[in-house]
């Protein structure tokens, strides 16, 4: 009773709040609607027993990447209304309403299969961080380096875009030999 | 009672709105909250396969989505710096013209 309750009161509040993320004029309302969402999104993984999941939605989604997206706001002017100019926008809607329509057939696929099994079944008697992090430091140890890795050349690429002056080398030769200079005026 | 299905048909709507969003707008930031509500649908399909299969391939599958996301939107933000700064807007069509 409660479940049903919370799955379509989260549904209804997710799907309006993504709607008015992706139908805004206005960049700080899309913003502040995607996180309410992502905020609702974590329900159901809560729900649905996933509890580390939905803490870590909580704290990677609403709380690092909102919050990006709120510096990066800084550098764009998000009070004014966005300018759009869509053409042919019957055919975009025709178009974008079929992939819609496959999408959904596809998603709802694994409704009519029969024969899948768990491959890592829930452990039983372990509380759902325990099992998480049971199956993610052995079978899913090579992967979980490789986000590692991933996330940390995504970190370097990120200060050498946004930063300042990052795009030069910051020991050419000119420097080496004008620190030279200067270090030789020192001594003198 | 809520069942696998319900979940399955919500992520599909959810995936629905973040395409419509991906197809339709032309704002570039835009385009990236639009991927993100994409991301996000797929995280509630897997963890509801997850859960009615007694699986937790899903919910690892999940964590891996939220890592490729937070690194994208760190690369993409990065990128579209650099582009507003050198064009002053973030219009699409005003990338179709690839000149210097």
């Amino acid at each position: 009773m409660y479940e049903q309750v919370a799955f379509y009161l989260f549904s209804v509040l997710t799907i309006g709040l993504f709607l008015v993320t992706v139908l805004s004029k206005n960049l700080l309302y899309s913003m502040t609607s995607l996180a309410a969402g992502m905020v609702m999104i974590s329900g159901f993984f809560f729900i649905l027993g996933a509890d580390f999941l939905g803490v870590v939605q909580l704290i990677v989604y609403v709380g690092a990447v909102m919050a990006l997206y709120a510096f990066a706001m800084m550098f764009f002017d998000a009070t004014r209304d966005i300018k759009e100019k869509n053409a042919n926008s019957g055919w975009i809607f025709l178009l974008g309403g079929m992939i819609a329509l496959m999408l959904v057939i596809v998603f709802s696929a694994p409704i009519f299969s029969e024969n899948i099994q768990a491959i890592y079944p829930s452990i039983p008697g372990a509380t759902n961080p325990q099992s998480v992090g049971l199956v993610l430091f052995t079978k899913y140890l090579v992967p979980f380096e490789v986000a590692a890795v991933m996330l940390l050349v995504a970190m370097i690429a990120g200060i050498i875009l946004a930063g300042k002056k990052m795009d030069q080398s910051l020991t050419t030769e000119d420097d080496i030999v004008k620190t030279e200079v200067i270090s030789q005026e020192d001594e003198k | 009672m809520i069942g696998l299905n319900h979940y399955l048909i919500l992520s599909g709507l959810l995936f629905a709105i973040g395409l419509v969003g991906v197809v339709r707008r032309k704002n570039l930031l835009m385009l990236f909250f639009a991927t993100e509500v994409m991301l996000n649908a797929a995280n509630v399909a897997f963890a509801a396969v997850s859960h009615y299969y007694g699986d937790l391939t899903g919910q690892m599958f999940a964590f891996f989505i939220i890592a490729v996301a937070a690194s994208e939107v760190a690369v993409g933000l990065g990128l579209l710096i650099v582009l507003y700064k050198k064009h002053g807007s973030l219009d699409l069509d005003g990338l179709s013209t690839m000149k210097g």
